[in-house]
């Protein structure tokens, strides 16, 4: 294994007496574990082969990370939210500001001298070395917590990311307590040429409503290996959406468990992937309880030469009754270059259920063309209001609906760029 | 005063000729209706005018006031002053109406702002509930409502010529009156051609057609004045159909126009 990932460099990371001690119980998991490989089938089709972690070394322990990357979307996403109630800033996966306004909010940074401990992984747990990664190297893991039967207005997370093949490892748990009703805009930017492994885990308890945005604006040379995690309670509702627009190769798994009667979750994302960029997402929709409902809708397009991967499961446990589980994935492929792989799985141990799922990949419809052409729109416009409207269905429907003009702004940039690079015939190549 | 000229038009569909040998000359402010039982063509005819893909012409030429429609993309067809009213509109998720109309607009160099009061205006003038207008393109609307929706859209954009595929299906009474009333004040507002295609005789008792047509296996069997379509609905096309069985070979090798005058004449 890379010695920069040595236990003795997550050992010499700063914290508390028993953060300390996971770390290096982490990294001696990593040690041991193998780097997951495209032929494992969580991993298929991603470009998981063509990373080479020995090229990345996590920030110098002490060292604060730069000014950091403060993308102007960044700045206009947080002005288009509104008020807030918390406002939390990373650089390279470090805490460097913290605004919080209501006293219903709390933040607390577990490397700090003194945090308490905190269950660190219960609801994500270690899926893959990624996960142990995050575990051993993350400087400052980040907890909020939102108080019993309050509803406070945003909370909003910014990781700012820099750097020349670093290996940045932010990592949130976000708990809303019974009855609280919170939402979190989590946004993960810049990143330069690194690798980022961020681990966001959301624990919804009785009762509570959480609505969970990921926006993904990371640099177009920036590779993100990211997992979310849920826990849903009883009589509980989360709403997760996911927003990926950057990074050379991004990938974020979401896991969402049900695990008391009556909880449901709602799964969205819109991804828009041009160049050579790859987006990678799998999603496992875990029911463990009875009366439990999951409903998934991922959209997303590719163009030029880009890829994209959906990869999702719906398990229904044994004692699952009652189960509704929905799992749709639809992907527009705008150029001939461009691809993308949809792989929807069921895994059924209980009767009582209803599932079901949908993929679909392929072009612009053509009837859909016609009319438009048909009003005396000309082709182009015609094709990029379809593709917008296509990704719309998904923005439409954010827990944070004051981001919808702006991320609306992003994927029409976006488009544009895409099919200036078409015209001009030169995809750039595919690099990792 | 312009010319929408369609002569010799023969098209197919996977293979299968459906139009054989079209002849029809509309000018501004004239109406002619298009009669015939199913599969005679009609829609098929609807949709080779604007270049529908799918449909192949394979001889003739349409043009509008001399350019050559044929060799034009859809959307320069209906830059050109075409406009098709669809018998089954298309849904346009996440595309909303005003989008759509202000990219023509711009297209056509008009005034693109202008376009959120021209629809209002036109969704009043045909009883189009204004809690359609933000929906997408056709999304979650009644049959007789996107009727009501294509008939704005040709308000806003003030075509020349409107190819009308059986805008008054799925209506009902108060619709197709509407509908209908639109229509024909654009053919003295804007001085529009109005080619409507049928079943039904009731489109036309608002609507009046200034010659109507018989349409059977691809060709125009019949053309005649508006008396012609009081005709068909009592008769039926059954004896056209016959008409054009027999003499059909001779029309396909003469190619051209076919119809007319001689066989209008059985008719009292």
């Amino acid at each position: 294994m890379s010695p920069s990932f040595a236990t003795e460099t997550a050992a010499a990371l700063e914290g508390p007496a028993w953060l300390r001690a996971e770390r290096e119980d982490a990294a001696r998991r990593f040690a041991a574990a193998a780097l997951p490989t495209a032929a494992l089938e969580e991993w298929r089709y991603s470009r998981i082969d063509a990373l080479d972690l020995d090229r990345f070394s996590p920030p110098t322990p002490g060292v604060a990370g730069g000014a950091g990357a403060a993308p102007a979307e960044v700045d206009a996403l947080l002005t288009a939210l509104g008020p807030t109630a918390a406002v939390i800033e990373t650089r390279d996966g470090r805490l460097a500001a913290l605004r919080v306004t209501d006293p219903a909010v709390t933040v607390e940074d577990l490397s700090a001298a003194g945090a308490a401990r905190c269950e660190l992984g219960a609801i994500a747990g270690e899926p893959d070395a990624f996960a142990a990664l995050n575990r051993a190297f993350a400087p400052a893991p980040l907890r909020v917590r939102v108080s019993e039967g309050s509803s406070p207005a945003p909370i909003v997370v910014v990781h700012r990311l820099e750097g020349t093949r670093a290996a940045l490892f932010p990592r949130i748990l976000v708990e809303a307590a019974s009855g609280s009703v919170a939402s979190v805009l989590e946004v993960v930017a810049g990143g330069g040429s690194s690798l980022v492994v961020p681990v966001t885990e959301l624990d919804v308890a009785d009762a509570a409503s959480l609505g969970y945005v990921h926006v993904q604006l990371l640099d177009e040379d920036a590779w993100q290996v990211g997992l979310q995690a849920s826990r849903v309670g009883r009589d509980a509702r989360l709403t997760s959406a996911a927003v990926a627009i950057g990074g050379d190769y991004a990938r974020l798994r979401t896991d969402s468990a049900l695990v008391a009667p009556g909880g449901e979750s709602r799964l969205i994302a819109v991804y828009f992937a041009a160049g050579a960029q790859m987006h990678d997402f799998r999603t496992v929709q875990g029911h463990l309880a009875p009366r439990t409902r999951s409903d998934l809708l991922y959209k997303g397009a590719v163009a030029n030469g880009a890829r994209s991967v959906y990869s999702g499961l719906i398990r229904v446990e044994k004692g699952a009754r009652g189960t509704n589980a929905f799992q749709a994935n639809r992907n527009l492929v705008l150029h001939e270059g461009a691809h993308a792989d949809s792989v929807p799985n069921l895994e059924i141990e209980e009767n009582d259920v209803r599932c079901s799922h949908a993929s679909a990949v392929g072009p612009i419809a053509e009837d859909q063309l016609f009319y438009l052409e048909s009003r005396g729109v000309p082709t182009d416009v015609a094709s990029r209001l379809i593709a917008l409207g296509f990704l719309d269905e998904v923005i439409e429907h954010l827990p944070l609906p004051r981001l919808a003009a702006l991320l609306r702004a992003a994927l029409a940039a976006k488009l544009e760029r895409a099919e200036a690079l078409e015209a001009g015939g030169a995809a750039p190549g595919e690099g990792a | 005063m312009s010319e929408l000229v369609i002569e010799g038009l023969r098209a197919s569909v996977s293979g299968k000729e459906i139009l054989r040998g079209i002849d029809l000359v509309v000018r501004s402010g004239e109406v002619h209706a298009v009669m015939g039982p199913n599969g005679s063509g009609k829609s098929t005819l609807s949709h080779v005018l604007l270049g529908r893909p799918g449909y192949v012409v394979t001889g003739g030429r349409v043009t509008l006031d001399g350019v050559d429609l044929l060799e034009l993309p859809t959307w320069r067809r209906a830059q050109a002053g075409l406009f098709l009213g669809m018998q089954y509109p298309i849904e346009v998720p996440g595309v909303s109406l005003e989008d759509a109309l202000g990219e023509s607009l711009r297209a056509r160099g008009r005034d693109a702002s202008a376009v959120r009061d021209l629809v209002r205006e036109e969704a009043a003038r045909v009883g189009f509930d204004e809690r359609f207008l933000a929906r997408p393109l056709n999304v979650d609307l009644s049959g007789g409502e996107r009727k009501r929706n294509e008939t704005v859209q040709l308000g806003v954009l003030r075509p020349r010529f409107a190819v009308l595929d059986e805008i008054d299906s799925g209506l009902d009474v108060d619709a197709l009156r509407a509908v209908a009333r639109r229509v024909e004040a654009a053919t003295t507002e804007i001085d529009l051609g109005v080619l409507a295609i049928t079943h039904y005789t009731r489109l036309l008792g608002v609507l009046r057609a200034d010659r109507t047509h018989v349409l059977s296996r691809g060709r125009i069997v019949v053309s005649g004045g508006p008396e012609l379509a009081g005709e068909l609905e009592r008769t039926g096309y059954a004896g056209w159909a016959e008409e054009e069985t027999a003499t059909g070979d001779g029309a396909r090798a003469g190619g051209g126009p076919a119809g007319g005058g001689s066989l209008a004449e059985p008719l009292p």
